[in-house]
């Protein structure tokens, strides 16, 4: 075996080591965030106990979903059931891959590192539905249906934004994506009102599409606690139900990163100082940052609600958006 | 079409809700009879908190049954107990002091104020917004804290007396109310920024549940359901009780009957409580706050007598009958809670199941109000 040979295995095993420790940082530490940030909103200061300012709560969290017994329903698929957790999981760390965190930091940077974000955040949906039908359940088994409806309701628009992109950026490299917004904030997507006047309103597009296919609130239909218990996950419990949980934020981190990524000009630094890893984390987090303040904000859309915000005002928008963006294109 | 086909098409399921699940705030148990995520028929199935308090007050002394009224709709506990102290002061014919019946109405509205922002926090997290719920219970709980330092109690209160009130308020109490009124006052606008007018809540209880007031009638329904369905019924002013025909007040109506209604009907009462809380504070006379002499065992004479209160959820009524001795002969209870609950089979039928829930939230049901 050639030194380089060598080198490319330890490089690759160093890469998906750090990156199983960055989506399990970022799920603990978001899971915190999760509980601080309500708290001040309410009234109400969170976790305190365990560590100082209550810093050492997700470590502890962790440790009782994994002391727990994971108990497998009478007459589930015990295959699927236990399948769906680790398949909810996997993708979403797996999309990581190819961001790009910085200029030098990235695991793989792929051609078409896009379109492969987009096809594991696929599997998602498909993990979530065998997952609320394995465990045999009412209630998850309706959950189950309604992630389905939801996410091909949900995909299409986000989709047909982000297609709108690669028409004006020849490319599905997320690199050469941020590369080509470099210079300031001027030259960012989300104000690429040459490409397409919408832009702004393709970025809200994007940002309430990835909320739906987080399944985050206000469309956590999937989950709904307070009419369908706790949706596709009713019975699962120990670190089964820590998967979904950790899956939850690694997506979130994973849409906000392409978020940055396609419209906030991923490491970019808009006035120049700074080095561009902590430009794409703070772009990255303040995303995520505006996830979790949606959800404390506002109450849960209805289901009919939710398809007609998708079928009537995104889908149509972003069709406008995906025609304007071609026009420009071959105006100018 | 062959029947297996048909079978197919008509595929139903029951699921059963409750008795232990969040939407229902208790133990109210639905066999619901779905279809997809539409509900063909909704059963409830009631009594899995039936302690059987009117056997309990036919079994016990009068005074004795006092602390059972606080926990029926412990939510609004101080209108049970005025509805029962009601009943057997009017069949024993005692005359109660008027600064004890200012106390009174003093009270029930601040019950009937936290009552109602408890249910506000409640129906937002049926409908997935958590938030208001801990801004509800900051104001709730400095009501609590005055009904504390009046009743010793926080939640089941058993204040109320037959000939007048257990405990006089003072100067701190007084201060204290019209302190927390200009709070409560200061916070409804954001209430209705935050909650009213939000885009997603508006979307979402507009033109849902409808309930016509034809319907309200058959069930008997009452309080602010009725009130959401444009019927001006409230016992405050249909037949005024204790010293509520010295107050002005408005009754809130709308005509909408949809969920939407009954929230607005909710938070203008609020309003309401606060205006007659006011008035009874500035008016309060001086005076005992106990009826002379009132035996130690009542014996009321042989007779048969019904009060109404108007409660936060609706008309509750106490039928006493007496047979002279020190027991009654027979204790009548009439919740609103269970008149409320019965028109949920028929107004939820066709809906989808979140929508129900919400119908449900509106309602304002406490179990163990429906149980007894």
């Amino acid at each position: 075996m050639s030194r380089d040979m060598i080198m490319d295995i330890v490089r690759l095993v160093l890469y998906v080591a750090c990156l199983v420790g960055f989506a399990a940082f970022n799920a603990a530490y978001l899971s915190l965030l999760e509980r601080k940030l309500p708290s001040w909103m309410q009234l109400r200061r969170g976790p305190t106990e365990v560590g100082p300012w209550g810093l050492l709560q997700p470590v502890a969290d962790g440790l009782k979903l994994l002391s727990k017994q994971i108990l497998i329903p009478q007459g589930a698929d015990v295959l699927l059931f236990r399948l769906a957790p680790v398949m909810v999981a996997v993708p979403g760390i797996l999309c990581l891959v190819t961001i790009p965190f910085s200029e030098t930091i990235a695991a793989r940077n792929f051609n078409l590192g896009l379109l492969m974000i987009f096809s594991f955040g696929a599997i998602n949906v498909f993990a979530v539905m065998l997952g609320g039908w394995a465990s045999n359940n009412k209630y998850s088994s309706i959950a189950a249906a309604r992630v389905v409806a939801q996410n091909i309701a949900y995909e299409i628009p986000l989709l047909l934004v982000v297609i709108s992109l690669v028409m004006s950026m020849h490319t599905f490299n997320l690199h050469t994506i941020v590369d080509q917004q470099a210079g300031g904030f001027w030259h960012w997507n989300i104000l690429a009102l040459k490409v397409s006047p919408m832009m702004p309103i393709a970025f809200l597009i994007y940002f309430t599409c990835m909320l739906a296919e987080t399944n985050r609130a206000p469309f956590d239909m999937v989950e709904a606690e307070s009419e369908l218990v706790a949706g596709a996950f009713t019975e699962y419990s120990g670190m089964g139900f820590g998967l979904f949980f950790i899956a939850e934020y690694v997506n979130i981190i994973v849409g906000s990163c392409v978020g940055t990524i396609l419209f906030l000009g991923g490491w970019d630094s808009p006035f120049g100082f700074l080095p561009g890893l902590h430009w794409f984390l703070l772009k990255m987090y303040a995303l995520s940052f505006a996830v979790i303040w949606v959800r404390w904000s506002f109450p849960r859309t209805q289901f009919y609600g939710l398809l007609n915000l998708s079928w009537k005002i995104l889908i149509p928008l972003a069709l406008v958006n995906l025609v304007l963006t071609a026009i420009m294109l071959k105006l100018f | 079409m062959s029947i297996d086909a048909q079978s197919v098409l008509n595929e139903t399921f029951v699921l059963n809700l409750g008795p232990q699940h969040p939407a229902t705030h208790g133990v109210l148990r639905i066999k619901l009879t779905m279809d997809g995520e539409y509900i063909m028929d909704a059963d409830p199935v009631i009594g899995y908190g039936h302690r059987m308090h009117e056997k309990m007050g036919e079994n016990r002394t009068y005074a004795k049954f006092l602390p059972n009224t606080g926990r029926m709709d412990y939510v609004a506990a101080l209108f049970n107990g005025h509805g029962y102290v009601g009943a057997v002061e009017r069949l024993a014919g005692l005359v109660v002091p008027e600064r004890a019946e200012y106390i009174r109405v003093i009270t029930s509205e601040l019950n009937r104020i936290s009552s109602h922002l408890l249910w506000v926090g409640a129906f937002l997290v049926d409908l997935g917004g958590f938030t208001p719920l801990l801004y509800c219970f900051d104001d709730r709980e400095q009501i609590l804290d005055l009904l504390e330092s009046v009743t010793g109690a926080r939640l089941t209160f058993c204040y109320y007396r037959f000939g007048g009130v257990s405990n006089d308020i003072d100067d701190d109490f007084v201060a204290g109310t019209r302190k927390f009124i200009a709070s409560l006052r200061s916070r409804m606008p954001m209430y209705d920024a935050f909650v009213t007018k939000n885009i997603i809540f508006r979307k979402r209880v507009e033109g849902l549940g409808a309930i016509s007031a034809e319907t309200c009638r058959k069930y008997g329904a009452t309080g602010p359901v009725i009130r959401g369905s444009g019927v001006a019924y409230d016992v405050r002013k249909a037949e005024p009780y204790s010293v509520y025909s010295k107050f002005n007040f408005d009754v809130p109506v709308y005509t909408q009957c949809d969920c939407m209604a009954r929230y607005l009907v909710r938070i203008a009462e609020m309003g309401e409580s606060m205006r007659i809380i006011e008035q009874a504070l500035d008016t309060l006379p001086a005076g005992p706050v106990m009826a002379e002499k009132v035996p130690r065992t009542l014996k009321p004479a042989k007779g048969d007598c019904y009060f109404n209160v108007e409660s936060a959820r609706g008309s509750f009524g106490v039928r006493v009958v007496s047979d002279g001795s020190e027991n009654a002969y027979r204790l009548k209870l009439r919740s609103p809670c269970f008149s409320n609950m019965s028109l949920f089979r028929e107004c939820s039928r066709g809906m989808l199941l979140p929508d129900a829930l919400a119908l449900l939230g509106s309602l304002d049901l406490v179990i163990p109000d429906i149980d007894r």
